[in-house]
């Protein structure tokens, strides 16, 4: 039998593997997937795909291996042209798009990260920290539908793992990150985004993320991870 | 759009560099604005609200920011010397490398120079292996971007100045086990789109050398 064109190497439960599969579902494109036993059961052939930083996602198009996300989503942007377009087409937009993408990994992410592995007056000064961040990323929004506008596009893929963490986040601390008070738009969107069918029918379980998540944080406290 | 082009820069950053390269690759004028990084003006907050930082490229009078950001919108926008590869999967590569420098090699490299101690020692061991996987991606090669410079390349620049005068402020020994990484950044501060916007070695030593005690402290730069 053929090795198909495009293989995926990812976990069920990592949301930058998904990022890269909606954006192979958006254009339509068939693809085989690999589940990785992260992290400490990676198969020999991710390895030996992506021997620079051994992590999942990892897209093999013909043969060729691509890591990172958001790199992987731009590409296949690129190469398959006819269809549904993820990135702007306007470079002034889509410079927006990637500073936009770059301040949510760097920015909201780390903060969420350090909001759920922080306590007491540390926490407190890193939730309001995370607030801000929240609060500006809203500015990407605006009144849009979707930060791609009237259809989603590469932010709605880069973001949407927020739209997924923050709630169960906000569970297990206690916090709330994103409201009515500092991001109403962006906490609608939130509830969009997920309504998305591609999107809905993709995320791993809410109450095995919970599990999980809570899992994490228990780990790191007691000095395991 | 029309052509205006202002760069609100500092002389001793990398970020700033970069962006100086991508300009000065593709031929097009621009007005540099010297931000004294201790006293930022008006204008730059004005255009950089989020992160109030340099560089910021301000094309007519919209402005762009993040150094990389702005050397691919420099390299979409205006003909001229190919900053990116035009085949998607190297275009893919070349970003994949920028970001490995940028969030392994950089804080790496950096930290190594302002720990001490067994953190120290940690951070040289992962700065060592990045190092040598980077200088393992010249393949040989004049540049990263093959005969010429392109993204990975500018990307990197730090490794052809910034860092060793770092490392001689602070008394640490990296690059020089590296001499493939030396060798190519002789090759890059003699491109003359480089050599036209490279700080003065002696400009990075006065930033460094008075600051070394509150940067070991914080961590980060310190710009009063």
């Amino acid at each position: 039998m053929a090795e198909k064109e495009v293989k995926l190497f990812g976990n069920w439960a990592s949301t930058y593997t998904l990022r890269v599969e909606w954006a192979l579902k958006l254009k339509g494109i068939e693809y085989e997937y690999v589940n990785e036993d992260i992290p400490f059961n990676k198969s020999e052939e991710l390895l030996r795909l992506n021997p620079v930083t051994k992590k999942i996602p990892v897209l093999v198009h013909n043969g060729k291996p691509l890591a990172e996300s958001l790199v992987i989503i731009e590409y296949i942007d690129d190469t398959w042209t006819k269809g549904y377009s993820i990135m702007p087409k306007d470079p002034y937009d889509r410079a927006q798009a990637r500073f936009w993408a770059k301040f949510a990994d760097d920015k909201c992410m780390s903060a969420m990260y350090s909001v759920s592995t922080s306590s007491g007056e540390a926490q407190q000064k890193m939730l309001q920290e995370a607030r801000e961040a929240f609060q500006i990323l809203e500015q990407a929004l605006g009144s849009k539908k979707f930060f791609g506008g009237d259809q989603i596009g590469y932010l709605d893929l880069a973001i949407t793992l927020l739209a997924f963490w923050i709630p169960i986040l906000e569970e297990i601390v206690s916090v709330s990150m994103v409201d009515n008070e500092n991001a109403p738009l962006l906490k609608e969107w939130f509830t969009r985004i997920l309504d998305v069918d591609m999107i809905k029918t993709s995320l791993p379980p809410r109450d095995k993320m919970y599990e999980l998540s809570k899992q994490r944080r228990e780990q790191f406290f007691s000095g395991q991870i | 759009m029309g052509e205006t082009l202002k760069l609100f820069g500092w002389k001793v950053s990398p970020y700033s560099h970069r962006v100086e390269v991508a300009l000065r690759l593709k031929g097009v004028k621009y007005e540099f604005i010297h931000e004294d990084l201790a006293n930022k003006s008006d204008m730059l907050i004005r255009y950089n609200p989020i992160l109030k930082k340099i560089p910021v490229l301000l094309h007519d009078d919209t402005p762009i920011v993040e150094s990389q950001v702005i050397v691919e919108y420099i390299d979409e926008v205006f003909d001229g010397h190919p900053i990116l590869p035009k085949d998607p999967y190297e275009r893919a590569e070349a970003r994949f490398w920028a970001r490995f420098i940028d969030e392994k090699v950089r804080p790496q490299v950096w930290m190594s120079c302002w720990t001490d101690g067994e953190i120290q020692k940690s951070f040289i061991a992962q700065a060592k292996e990045s190092l040598a996987t980077l200088q393992g991606r010249l393949e040989g090669k004049k540049f990263f971007g093959g005969d010429s410079i392109g993204l990975i390349d500018i990307m990197a620049c730090s490794l052809a100045l910034w860092y060793g005068v770092m490392e001689e402020v602070v008394g640490l020994n990296l690059l020089n086990d590296y001499p493939e990484l030396c060798r190519w950044g002789e090759d890059y501060r003699n491109v003359e789109a480089v050599r036209e916007c490279l700080p003065e070695r002696e400009l990075i030593v006065d930033f460094f050398a008075p600051r070394k005690d509150r940067i070991f402290a914080k961590k980060a730069p310190v710009y009063d």
